[in-house]
């Protein structure tokens, strides 16, 4: 937890990243700004899924739609600002000379797509008709 | 473009297409908030949606476009920290736009 609190400080303050170690070979750094770029691409899909599934499956209750809709649309949400902050931490580790931060956090969002399609797949067999 | 050595991995031009794959990303979204937000006929709170959400896709478009002319030179200096969440946080108002619309 002090360290999830230490790198949104660095969020908001990026000079601290600039102030350690040494800047890495600019080529790490764009590998490092693509894969940002690549987890924000998650997002927007996981936000346009939010959207897709409210406006193309007209025929399922209100409920399960909005619940669904909100589940991915949470989850883009979380993915975007986990972009920001693995980011922000494989920044500060490469000019540190660590090793790249771990993460579970790939594997929590597939089990967490995974629910989500088993989920669509059970409401589209199953509870189609009901309004 | 400068005189200097271009890297053979053409890792400028990589990142800068992953920014325009990443707009175009945002795009399509954007599109998406506004067919749901125009659904229910031009209410007021649906043009305010409206609004947010097309000022959430600028500044995402004006964060990619910066982005996209640093790309231009050999050794492009790192992202911005500012950028980053700027990009974020365009992404999160979609979000929250979209499940204002859903009530």
């Amino acid at each position: 937890m002090n360290e999830f609190v230490q790198s949104l400080r660095l969020w908001f303050a990026p000079q601290r990243i600039r102030a350690e170690g040494e800047t890495p070979d600019y080529r790490f750094s764009l590998a490092n700004e693509r894969t940002f770029l690549a987890w924000i691409r998650t997002a927007l899909a996981l936000i346009g899924g939010g959207f897709a599934v409210d406006q193309f499956l007209p025929e399922l209750s209100w409920g399960v739609r909005t619940g669904l809709a909100l589940a991915l649309l949470a989850a883009g949400v979380l993915c975007a600002l986990r972009a920001v902050n693995h980011w922000v931490r494989c920044e500060r580790a490469m000019r540190r000379g660590e090793d790249l931060p771990v993460s579970r956090f790939p594997t929590l969002l597939s089990v967490a797509v995974a629910v989500v399609a088993l989920a669509m797949v059970v409401v589209v067999l199953f509870g189609w008709e009901g309004r | 473009m400068t005189a200097e050595e271009r890297d053979p991995g053409l890792q400028p031009e990589r990142t800068r297409l992953a920014w325009r794959r990443t707009t175009l990303s945002c795009t399509v979204v954007a599109v998406l908030a506004v067919k749901q937000a125009l659904h229910g006929g031009a209410t007021s709170a649906a043009v305010i949606a409206l609004s947010l959400s097309a000022l959430a896709w600028l500044g995402f478009l004006l964060v990619a476009h910066r982005r996209v002319q640093r790309m231009g030179s050999a050794r492009p200096r790192p992202l911005e920290a500012a950028g980053a969440i700027t990009a974020a946080a365009c992404t999160v108002a979609l979000a929250v736009f979209a499940a204002a619309m859903l009530f």
